[in-house]
């Protein structure tokens, strides 16, 4: 029952992908379309399995400066949510800022950060993954804390119970799905933003730097390879991101928001 | 000693500004212990208010409330009461159990006494075999007893409710109001009920206190007479229908009284 299910679910991507990539092979060998234009499939595959080292290599590089800016920005993020949560004059101030800092793109601060470290440091891209990791937790998790129902509240004080005990027992469970919630948004962005990183200087030792100099020197193919590398990095953050809120769900945390309502 | 002393209250919110609601005027209210006593109302009368100050949710503007004898702030420290709402306010991160339990948690109680408590309440509301689900996976009425599981279980002498049955369909409430009933006989407990429903409040109260809105105040107190022991029977009842008419011609009342058109419109017939 399951797995037919399972195949039901997972068949018509997996053909439809397959076909897509017939159809570009097909579209580039049939009209003979030059390497340089669009490369095809084939030799993608074929570039990704010759430099796979080296592709392991850059996405490695990435991958580390997604990660590092991920979990800082996602701590500093947490713990400012509940500076602001208790001093809502401060929440005031800082939240409108918050959400328009997340409607443009930050990242290209990225260049400022470059003239502060040594051109080799990796800490500038690190530093523009946290901010923007930061504000989307910043957002959502205070969001978490601060919009508990009234009825929980009025509850709590009906039993004389204190601050922090509301903060233990309402305001921070309630606050749990909204920051799985964020982190399935900041998990791509992450990686999207090490890889832009990359494109303002410093050192060229990650994906997106690997990207602009193969095509730079012609090899569109092996471009592709590295673009390959980067989806295959997206796709991991954001598996993983997936897995956690399952597993936190699992103890009925995130519950509320699958079944309810 | 009664159970809630109410004397002189009044609560006015934003006073002296131009946004000044007064929402009580001058309340006085005595509930004995074991009387199960109604505020009726149409929307504005201040029902909602006055079970806030006797909870100590809200302080008075002026006058003064005891309950148990003592002060309402200090009877709220103590956990004099247990309170529910229209809202049946579960967490939805906490099992159903772990949810009896929050009020003993707070008071201090260590793990076995709270589990044994949380088994009996479950017993006490019928719901035994649902101690380790989650609250999403129960009914709206399920949820709702299990709130008032949490309200009564720290055995306290008094439950305040706010509408807690009017979010629910008409077969539950009827069937609701007769659990209530059973539940406050076993466990010998005062109420302090909040509803727009006539026939509820009759249904259920010994007093149904009758208010009027604009400002907020108590206009009538009607005693109703249907007996120690309510039935399905009772709902058929002389004495049944003749306090609802008791009732609902006091809200009439309040209604040319002051010649607030559309103020009983408000009221659920029901």
């Amino acid at each position: 029952m399951i797995n037919t299910s399972r195949i039901r679910r997972i068949l018509p991507p997996l053909v439809f992908g397959v076909a897509f990539l017939s159809l570009w092979e097909g579209v580039v060998r049939g009209f003979d379309l030059k390497p340089y234009f669009l490369a095809a499939p084939s030799k993608i595959f074929e570039q990704f399995f010759k430099n796979f080292v080296r592709i392991w290599e850059a996405t490695s590089v990435s991958g580390t400066n997604a990660l590092v800016g991920l979990i800082a920005g996602t701590v500093f993020g947490v713990a400012m949510s509940f500076v602001l949560s208790r001093y809502r004059f401060l929440g005031e101030l800082v939240t409108p800022l918050a959400i328009a800092l997340n409607a443009i793109p930050i990242f290209v601060l990225v260049a400022v950060l470059n003239n502060m470290y040594s051109i080799t440091s990796e800490i500038p891209r690190r530093i523009m993954v946290s901010l923007v990791v930061y504000f989307i937790v910043l957002v959502n998790v205070a969001k978490g804390l601060t919009q508990v129902q009234s009825t929980h509240v009025e509850l709590m004080k009906s039993y004389a119970a204190s601050d922090f005990a509301i903060l233990r027992k309402v305001r921070v469970p309630n606050a749990v799905p909204y920051l799985f919630t964020a982190l399935k948004i900041a998990a791509p962005v992450s990686v999207i933003t090490a890889f832009v990183s990359e494109y303002f200087g410093g050192s060229q030792n990650g994906l997106g730097s690997r990207i602009t100099s193969n095509i730079a020197n012609s090899k569109n193919a092996a471009a592709w390879a590295y673009v390959l590398g980067a989806c295959l990095l997206g796709l991991t953050f954001y598996a993983v991101s997936i897995v956690l809120e399952n597993v936190a769900s699992r103890g009925g945390v995130a519950s509320k928001t699958n079944n309810n309502k | 000693m009664s159970a809630v002393q109410v004397t002189g209250a009044s609560k006015i919110f934003n006073q002296g500004t131009p946004k000044q609601v007064d929402a009580l005027i001058d309340v006085n209210l005595t509930v004995e212990p074991g009387e199960f006593v109604s505020l009726i109302g149409p929307s504005g009368c201040g029902k909602s208010t006055l079970l806030r100050l006797i909870a100590n949710l809200l302080e008075p503007t002026t006058g003064s409330i005891t309950v148990n004898g003592k002060q309402a702030s200090q009877s709220r420290l103590d956990q004099d009461y247990g309170m529910a709402f229209q809202q049946a306010g579960l967490f939805d991160w906490r099992t159903v159990a772990k949810n009896i339990e929050l009020p003993l948690e707070l008071k201090g109680w260590d793990k076995t006494k709270r589990a044994a408590r949380a088994q009996e309440m479950l017993e006490l509301v019928k719901l035994p075999e649902f101690a380790e689900l989650y609250p999403w996976q129960l009914s709206g009425g399920m949820q709702q007893r299990i709130a008032i599981a949490r309200a009564l279980a720290a055995h306290p002498p008094l439950l305040l409710m706010d509408e807690p049955f009017g979010a629910l369909d008409e077969m539950t409430r009827e069937y609701m109001q007769g659990e209530l009933l059973r539940i406050c006989a076993e466990t010998s407990t005062t109420v302090v009920f909040v509803t727009h429903s006539i026939p509820e409040a009759v249904y259920l109260s010994h007093r149904v206190v009758v208010m009027s809105p604009r400002p907020g105040r108590i206009t009538d107190l009607i005693n109703v007479n249907l007996g120690a022991k309510r039935t399905e029977d009772t709902r058929a009842a002389a004495d049944f229908f003749t306090g609802i008419t008791a009732v609902r011609e006091a809200l009439r009342g309040t209604h040319a009284d002051h010649a607030n058109a559309g103020a009983v419109r408000g009221v659920e017939d029901r």
